[in-house]
């Protein structure tokens, strides 16, 4: 299911030492796809609210000169 | 041993004006520094009137300009601090001659004041429409200047930049160079306030290195290296190692080839600006290991090692390992302990390790072996955990050992499955914003909604930039809390001489003549009379050497006090 994972799912190690132990029981793979899943239509909707409206017009805009 | 030692960045924005296509982009980028500079003398106004003091917009000898904007309260007369070129030298090439200045490519003379006067912006300004003339006040544009934090922010060529202070440990130049995109978005954010109403248009700047379209602009580091080190010796380690870095550094970018064109997604946003092993330019061949040879500082002792591959990045992870790594990788070429790694083709394996987000590319090696760039990174840091474990004997301290934690662990999710680390490196970050919109679209990699996407991870608004909205979902890991950053904006280190130079400038703005990296040169009230500060030693003039010298009520007392404690770096009228 690795393709589903798409955010926030690199391990976790001395940054956290304080997180609280889960307080559900472990879900299931496929549950926990799912909630993945979700979290990341959620994330595409929010970013779709702030992404340039005309992404062609933006994109052939952009039109730097050179530097170092 | 340590990963300490003097780093600092230098980031040069995209600069865009949003249906204003043909806009000059010196111009735009004047108006982003000329904002930053009204910016800071807005805040040490309120801040002076916050304490009683007098006010910077309207006190002093000031010429007119200044008290009608005072009067009207409707303008922030921009407080520069002009630039000094002393010891700029960028011929100077580490191998040990220097370019003629005729053989010079004009873009490799930034030891003159830009091509283009103030006057002149101004005109070309005005030529190109009316439409800047009530967003500023070009009697009073600021092309260069020295801000509260020890920076410069500057017009470079057609880029505004922000040039970091100078800094001792890999999380303080990440500090500091995030801090420099708070100084962005503040000026964004300021010009289009100031611009409210005026039919000048929005200007906003991007943390990113190319527009796609053949151009490319840099984020460069830089890095205090022991002079006594053979330069050969730094380009034989640096080539793989900067071949390799890129899966931990680098930005992620839509497209492949300078223009882009060929659809696809790679770790770079420069690797394919790339054309040699070694050399002094950096703007034209651009080469893998920059030859320039400038150390604003004692030439005796140090050298400045420019490093112009690097991608801007936003991610903490990724610019604390590019400084991080960076700095480990140079103790083992100053104890001549770098793994012995040649690679067949260093330019073709830079860029082959780029175009590959699955990592599992393999380059070639002049011995003969084939390695992907997680397992040449591994050779570096097991190069460095060996040295770096040795030479501190009752055990590391805590940059070091944060820095090689942080390595050790992102190589091996990098060597299990690169997706682990889309909260942790941009390019992976962006990678699985992207494969999300393919997914859910049903996109192309030519489509431009992903190249908007590209370019708008990088926007430095905060409530426009992809990466700001990531971090601030919590889905990108953060290693300096945004408070922290912020005060970096407006306050310098406070160990190294960038405490000394930010401090002067916010204590003593209005006398400033001018300000560089290693001298710094103020005016006294009067005619014709002023002094001069030499700071050849990075480490020096920190907060607990030289707080109490700013006690002083005045800059000629506060010169008298430096003189008193540094004689040998003070000259000046008045002045033994």
């Amino acid at each position: 299911m690795a393709q589903e994972r798409i955010f926030g799912t690199g391990s976790r190690r001395e940054e956290e030492p304080d997180a609280p132990a889960p307080a559900t029981p472990p879900t299931s793979g496929a549950a926990q796809a799912q909630r993945d899943t979700q979290g990341t239509d959620d994330l595409l909707a929010e970013i779709d609210g702030v992404l340039e409206t005309n992404a062609e017009a933006f994109v052939k805009g952009f039109v730097q000169k050179g530097g170092q | 041993m340590t990963v300490r030692r003097i780093m600092g960045s230098e980031t040069e924005f995209g600069v865009l004006a949003q249906g204003e296509p043909g806009a000059n982009p010196t111009v735009l980028s004047t108006r982003v520094v000329t904002g930053y500079a009204a910016w800071v003398a807005r805040q040490l106004r309120e801040q002076e009137s916050a304490h009683g003091q007098r006010s910077v917009g309207s006190a002093g000898p000031a010429p007119s300009a200044d008290d009608d904007a005072a009067r009207s309260g409707s303008a922030d007369v921009p407080l520069g601090t002009g630039w000094d070129y002393g010891s700029e030298a960028p011929l100077e090439d580490a191998r040990g001659f220097t370019v003629a200045r005729e053989d010079a490519h004009p873009s490799q003379l930034t030891d003159e004041a830009p091509v283009l006067t103030a006057e002149e912006i101004a005109a070309e300004a005005i030529s190109e429409s009316a439409m800047y003339t009530e967003d500023l006040d070009w009697r009073r544009v600021i092309m260069n200047t020295v801000i509260p934090n020890g920076a410069r922010v500057y017009v470079d060529h057609s880029h505004p930049e922000y040039s970091s202070p100078e800094v001792t440990t890999p999380l303080d130049a990440l500090t500091w160079d995030a801090a420099g995109d708070v100084v962005a978005a503040r000026s964004v954010e300021y010009l289009a306030e100031v611009s409210a109403g005026t039919d000048a248009a929005p200007v906003n700047l991007y943390k990113n290195n190319t527009d796609n379209k053949s151009v490319s602009y840099g984020a460069h580091e830089n890095y205090t290296v022991d002079r006594a080190v053979p330069f050969e010796r730094i380009t034989a380690a640096l080539l793989p190692f900067f071949a390799s870095r890129q899966i931990m550094c680098g930005a992620g970018r839509v497209g492949l080839g300078v223009d882009g064109s060929r659809p696809g997604f790679q770790l770079s946003q420069r690797a394919d600006f790339f054309e040699r092993t070694v050399g002094l330019e950096t703007t034209i061949h651009r080469p893998i290991v920059n030859t320039r040879d400038e150390p604003h500082a004692d030439d005796t002792r140090y050298r400045r090692l420019h490093v112009i591959i690097g991608d801007a990045n936003l991610s903490h992870v990724a610019t604390l390992l590019k400084f991080g790594t960076t700095s480990l990788v140079l103790n083992l070429v100053e104890h001549d302990r770098a793994p012995r790694l040649v690679l067949e083709d260093p330019v073709a394996a830079l860029q082959a390790i780029s175009h590959d987000p699955t990592l599992r590319t393999t380059v070639a090696l002049a011995d003969g072996r084939e390695l992907t760039a997680v397992e040449l990174q591994r050779e570096y840091y097991r190069a460095a955990l060996a040295l770096e474990t040795e030479l501190a004997p009752d055990g590391l301290d805590a940059d070091t050992a944060h820095v090689l934690g942080t390595w050790d662990e992102v190589l091996t999710d990098l060597a299990e499955d690169p997706a682990r680390l889309s909260d942790r490196l941009d390019w992976a970050a962006k990678y699985a914003l992207l494969t999300a919109y393919r997914r859910r679209d049903g996109l192309e990699w030519d489509d431009p909604r992903l190249v908007a996407i590209d370019l708008q991870y990088a926007d430095v608004r905060p409530d426009k930039g992809l990466y700001h909205k990531l971090a601030a979902a919590g889905r990108m890991r953060t290693l300096v809390d945004h408070d922290r950053i912020t005060a970096a904006a407006d306050h310098p280190p406070v160990d190294t001489r960038a405490y000394f130079r930010g401090t002067a400038v916010s204590r003593y703005p209005r006398d400033m003549a001018a300000v560089g990296w290693d001298t710094l040169t103020v005016t006294f009230p009067g005619i014709r009379r002023g002094a001069r500060v030499r700071m050849p030693e990075p480490h020096d003039l920190t907060r607990d050497t030289c707080e109490d010298w700013f006690d002083a009520p005045d800059v000629e007392t506060w010169i008298e006090r430096v003189a008193a404690n540094r004689p040998a770096l003070v000259t000046g009228s008045d002045i033994d």
